[in-house]
């Protein structure tokens, strides 16, 4: 059976999953606040996730320019919004 | 329509989302302390739950597109095993909330929690009705190569749940 984009796609996705729990994990377990850059790479590796899935399984890569700005605008407002958030409160 | 449906929703949770990261910065020990009480292994396989739902959903559309039915029913029964696989875990997540004494009015973070989560868990809720509706359809072979719009629009949905899941995820179960 020949591997689809849509099989590479959630891979990905769980990889990433996988990932962030990782990285959650340490802290998690230790007690203390996620650090900062452990922070952005979870932020970061959501924004991937995300742009993974309206991108491709919402197939916003070819939908009219309106739309993919709208989504895509949100996550990264979002994804700014708590990232900002969290860096005031742990530094 | 479907369209206009995610962009509200994406507005109301992103309200929602931005309100809980303000709130855990201005009551950062309060919201450390709920944080403290979630299960981050439980998120994690939720995550995998609905991702896998997701993959599901796109594979049955595709299998429509080709004029694959069965096929296209079966990953709609495969989606729908991920709705529900979700929403065991979390019910399992919320009972032992509630029996280990939990109420969503003491303070501010148990208010965004149940919101948050409370309001996510209903979307996929629709989300797995609206897949098992979908399934039903399906093997009475209402879905073809050239009219599958009902599946295309149950899947566009379900992305959206799975989408704010990627945002819910790091800010409730993961950043603490």
């Amino acid at each position: 059976m020949r591997l689809k984009r849509e099989d590479l796609i959630f891979a990905l996705l769980a990889l990433a999953t996988l990932a962030s729990g990782w990285l959650g994990e340490g802290a998690a377990l230790q007690g203390q606040h996620l650090g900062t850059l452990a922070m952005l790479a979870v932020l970061g590796l959501s924004g991937i996730k995300g742009a993974m899935i309206a991108l491709d399984y919402m197939e916003l890569r070819h939908a009219p320019a309106i739309w993919r700005r709208a989504v895509m605008g949100w996550l990264m407002v979002v994804l700014g919004v708590v990232a900002l958030a969290s860096l005031v409160s742990t530094g | 329509m479907v369209w206009l449906l995610v962009l509200a929703e994406l507005l109301t949770f992103g309200l929602l989302f931005a309100s809980f990261a303000v709130a855990r910065r201005l009551q950062p020990g309060m919201f450390a302390q709920g944080q403290a009480e979630l299960s981050l292994s439980t998120g994690v396989l939720n995550t995998l739950l609905l991702v896998a739902g997701s993959w599901a959903a796109v594979r049955a559309v595709r299998s429509f597109e080709a004029d694959r039915r069965v096929a296209g029913a079966r990953w709609l029964l495969a989606a729908l095993a991920g709705a529900v696989g979700f929403l065991v875990v979390k019910s399992h997540e919320f009972l032992g909330k509630v029996q280990a004494g939990f109420d969503w009015a003491t303070n501010t973070f148990t208010l965004l929690y149940t919101l948050l989560t409370g309001f996510h868990y209903l979307h996929v809720l629709v989300g797995a009705i609206v897949f098992a509706v979908l399934w039903h359809k399906a093997r009475q072979g209402a879905y073809s190569q050239s009219d599958h719009m009902g599946p295309i629009s149950g899947a566009v949905f379900w992305h959206m749940v799975d989408l704010l899941w990627m945002v819910l995820f790091p800010l409730v179960y993961v950043i603490r």
